[in-house]
């Protein structure tokens, strides 16, 4: 009896601890949320300008930048964004198949010695820092591509993509998306690889029952599992792409343009490198006009990583 | 058993399994396909692994040439153009280390707590309500800003408060530290969530309040776990170049003060020598000047960096291994 | 040195779903109480309200008195911490604590609670704790050796010296030795049999046998369907319960014809 008031008595602090911990557990919690508001605001105060400033400055700040060809800010972004959109869709095209092999490479077709050794390689990958890739890909992809590109030009170059002839050095938009698709391979790789292996060993179990080849197998019952997981993957290798600044900075020879020439140097630029590259040159109203820029690069990934959780959220509900 | 009278299939149709059977061509067909198929599976494997051995290799085989005790000890002061500092070398890397250190340093004493109590918050505390949810997701979301984005921001936010042209070690701490939250809440509450629910149980059942079953027991028990997802979140965010670009800008000379002054990082000095494409040599030089030291800096700098991420990796997988706490069930 | 229960009209719910209905039970001190009955009747969920446990769990909460030699333990101005301090607990599965030595465990109700003990006073808790519990003599030479390096069976003993160390009224055991091979199930209840010299003890069973062995009295509890609560439907002491008990629904389960 009197043993439980003693304990209450002695035990008075720890209760304040629990409360004082609930509440700065709570309040790390809270300011995830709050954080991710101020970068949406901050960028917002300081892109102000471009809205609510003088618009004539505006529109003399954006020509300086563009060479003329904009006088104000959609005809500024307009460009960017299609080559942000560009690169980072040839990269995934690039990219998927081979991330969804490997992944079923690891998940179903390797022994498993050789499948943890892969994992760790595509494990690898992911933590080159993309500054070395971009040091790579300028000096030694760039070169290196050339040949072929030059054969693809002469071969395929009635598909206008293709049309030549293709620049040398080959700082092209094809090249940047071969680099980018390296970059996002070990995104999309490591989440389908972990999607695959979650199939349910039954289902797989009685496909190989009825007599499927293995191939039949991942067709009846591995691809049908995964695929809402392979979408999301992509989607999130896509959120890399778009906002990947130094391989693009460091390979392309940027252009403004609506280009499909993709083996011709100087046609498009993306969102990411371009603010990279103005920014050290730019004035504040300058600045202001990066900003706006980097506000909808913000909110495309914003988008389009949004939409890739929820459809995991959904495939796992 | 026996009964055959009374079986369910008297009368019915009689089979001829034979007509079902797959005929010799088609078994071979599908047989083809799966080989074929098994070709391109393992092709595509190949494919992803020219480029890791050309980027690894690449950079170790250029790197060492310029990589040695004098490019790690002296900063970029009194270089010029091609030619050799009195040191005999050409400058060097220790204020980009140095750098490197102090803002990653930063941006972990910023996220580490926050991610590590915000992952506390999400398991032990939330109940799956919709504030959880909502972290949750946007803390996916978090981790898909780009990192430029996350330069605009500590660069807007420390412009805004402390005015214009500020640029300090700090700053890019700030960005990184955006960057790497969401890899250490993700990874933190992982490890938070495999700690069977039992031994929270246990504590409570002596008496033992949520708090301290929290910090003692559950924390405890997914420590190895944490520290190892808290270094690989380092060895991201390490490498990153971009964010630092526009917060921690770039001088020859060591820094050491994080909050005041312009800071060099490991992958900035990459960029900014690669930039330069070559060195002037005056006329009539002599062999020790260099016209291409620049790429060579690059190439050794992106070495050290290459070197410090694969460290950290390794360190971060054997503390998982080694210190991995047997929760037997 | 054990102190008695009495559970007046206890209703406990998960939500809005009533799980348990109207309890009414007296435990007496000193003595072993059993409580039989088959899978979802609510056994365990009674028996975690006994040391509010069961409010760990989103959510759950319930209704009516639990007084413990008098003292209800849901008053409002009591800390549902304490409690637990007074009513011990032993769970299914053994659980030590996998990031502490064998001394560690035994000393982590006192140690978690910031009390700060002298390594002498810490010594002797360890010993008395570990014999109370019948493994001091397997284990004296390895205190340091980590506690889930144990067998299953040394394990739940471990366990027991845990919930001793705190110094309890009351022992609850959730079905401690379903988890446990025969041999490790009847040092357990052996070690039961020696407990109940100072402490209360409340267990949880799916095995009659056990039942029959260890306890003085035997609560069984029933549910009428699957998705209504459950009841408690018959209490009495174990030799009435299992030789002549005065409920059919009881008899029918005691004589395995259902369950």
């Amino acid at each position: 009896m009197s043993s439980q008031d003693n304990t209450a008595e002695r035990h008075g602090s720890g209760k304040t601890a629990d409360k004082v911990f609930k509440g700065v557990a709570y309040g790390c919690g809270i300011l995830i949320l709050v954080v991710l508001a101020a970068v949406a605001l901050f960028l917002l105060f300081r892109a102000w300008p471009l809205i609510g400033g003088d618009q004539k400055a505006n529109s003399a700040t954006i020509s300086s930048f563009t060479g003329g060809k904009a006088t104000n800010f959609w005809q500024y972004v307009g460009p960017l964004l299609f080559g942000t959109v560009l690169v980072s869709a040839l990269a995934l095209l690039i990219s998927f198949f081979v991330s969804v092999g490997i992944a079923l490479f690891i998940s179903h077709y390797a022994p498993k010695k050789l499948a943890t050794v892969l994992s760790y390689v595509v494990d690898l990958l992911a933590a080159i820092p993309s500054v070395i890739y971009g040091l790579w890909g300028g000096l030694v992809l760039v070169p290196a591509i050339y040949p072929f590109w030059n054969w693809l030009s002469k071969t395929f170059g009635w598909i206008p993509i293709f049309a030549g002839p293709a620049a040398n050095p080959s700082r092209t938009v094809a090249t940047v998306s071969v680099v980018l698709a390296v970059m996002i391979l070990p995104i999309i790789t490591s989440m389908s690889r972990d999607i695959f292996l979650q199939t349910p060993r039954l289902q797989e179990e009685a496909a190989l029952a009825l007599g499927a080849t293995r191939w039949e197998m991942v067709k009846l019952a591995v691809l049908p599992f995964g695929k809402s997981g392979v979408v999301s993957a992509s989607m999130l290798g896509l959120g890399r792409a778009l906002g990947e600044t130094m391989a693009v900075l460091m390979i392309l020879s940027p252009g403004l343009n609506y280009s499909f020439k993709l083996l011709q140097a100087s046609q498009n630029q993306t969102i990411a490198a371009n603010i990279a590259a103005q920014y050290p040159e730019a004035n504040s109203l300058g600045v202001s006009a990066l900003i706006g820029t980097g506000l909808v690069l913000f909110l495309i990934t914003f988008v389009v990583n949004f939409t890739a959780r929820k459809i995991t959220e959904k495939a796992s509900a | 058993m026996s009964a055959t009278e009374e079986s369910p299939m008297n009368g019915a149709p009689v089979i001829d399994f034979d007509k079902f059977k797959p005929t010799r061509s088609f078994i071979a067909a599908r047989k083809r396909k799966d080989a074929a198929m098994r070709m391109l599976i393992s092709l595509a494997f190949i494919v992803a692994l020219v480029p890791l051995i050309s980027v690894l290799w690449t950079t170790i085989a250029n790197g060492v040439k310029r990589l040695n005790l004098n490019f790690l000890s002296y900063n970029m002061t009194g270089v010029v153009g091609g030619n050799p500092t009195p040191s005999g070398g050409y400058g060097g890397v220790q204020h980009a280390i140095i750098g490197t250190l102090e803002i990653t340093l930063g941006a972990m004493v910023i996220s580490i707590p926050i991610g590590l109590m915000c992952a506390v918050y999400l398991v032990e505390y939330s109940n799956r309500g919709k504030l959880s949810r909502a972290i949750t997701l946007l803390v996916d979301v978090m981790s898909g800003i780009p990192s430029i984005v996350a330069g605009l921001f500590a660069f807007s936010m420390f412009t805004i408060l402390l005015g214009p042209g500020t640029i300090n070690g700090f700053e890019g701490s700030v960005a990184l530290s955006l960057l790497m939250l969401p890899t250490v809440v993700k990874s933190s509450e992982e490890m938070l969530k495999i700690v069977p629910n039992d031994l929270r149980e246990a504590s409570y059942a002596l008496g033992v309040t949520k708090q301290r079953t929290i910090t003692k027991i559950v924390l405890r028990t997914a420590l190895p776990g944490i520290v190892s997802g808290c270094i690989l979140a380092i060895a991201r965010v390490i490498g990153e170049t971009a964010p630092l670009l526009m917060t921690a800008g770039y001088i020859a000379s060591t820094n050491v003060n994080l909050f005041s002054g312009q800071m060099t990082t490991l992958p900035v000095y990459v960029y900014q020598e690669y930039s330069k494409l070559n060195a002037n040599c005056p006329v009539g030089a002599d062999a020790s000047c260099v016209t291409t030291i620049p790429m060579e800096r690059a190439w050794a700098a992106a070495l050290v960096l290459i070197v410090l991420v694969l460290i950290l990796n390794l360190i971060g997988r054997l503390v998982a291994k080694l210190f991995a706490v047997k929760t037997e069930r | 040195m054990g102190q008695r229960i009495d559970v007046n009209h206890l209703n406990i719910y998960y939500g809005n779903f009533l799980a348990v209905e109207d309890v009414n039970l007296n435990i007496e001190a000193n003595k072993v109480t059993a409580f039989i009955g088959p899978s979802g009747c609510g056994k365990s969920t009674v028996l975690r309200t006994l040391d509010r446990m069961h409010e760990i769990i989103p959510g759950a909460h319930c209704e009516g008195e639990v007084l413990l030699e008098g003292k209800n333990l849901y008053a409002k101005d009591v800390d549902p911490v304490a409690v637990r301090r007074d009513v011990g607990m032993v769970f299914q599965r053994p659980n030590p604590f996998p990031t502490m030595s064998i001394r560690e465990n035994v000393l982590a109700g006192v140690k978690l609670n910031n009390r700060k003990i002298a390594k002498s006073d810490a010594d002797d808790l360890v010993e008395w704790a570990l014999r109370g519990a019948n493994l001091w003599n397997e284990v004296k030479d390895r205190l340091d050796n980590p506690g889930v390096g144990l067998s299953g069976g040394q394990q739940q003993r471990l366990c027991i010296a845990r919930a001793v160390a705190v110094h309890p009224q009351v022992l609850l055991m959730d079905e401690p030795c379903s988890a446990l091979d025969p041999i490790s199930t009847l040092a357990v209840e052996d070690l039961i049999n020696e407990l109940k010299n100072d402490y209360t003890i409340v267990i949880v069973t799916h095995n009659m046998q056990q039942a029959a062995r260890i306890a003085d009295y035997t609560g069984f509890f029933n549910l009428k369907a699957v998705g209504q609560p459950g009841h408690l439907e018959y209490f009495t002491d174990t030799t009435t319960m299992f030789n002549n008990p005065q409920n059919e629904e009881a008899e029918r389960y005691v004589s395995g014809r259902f369950g």
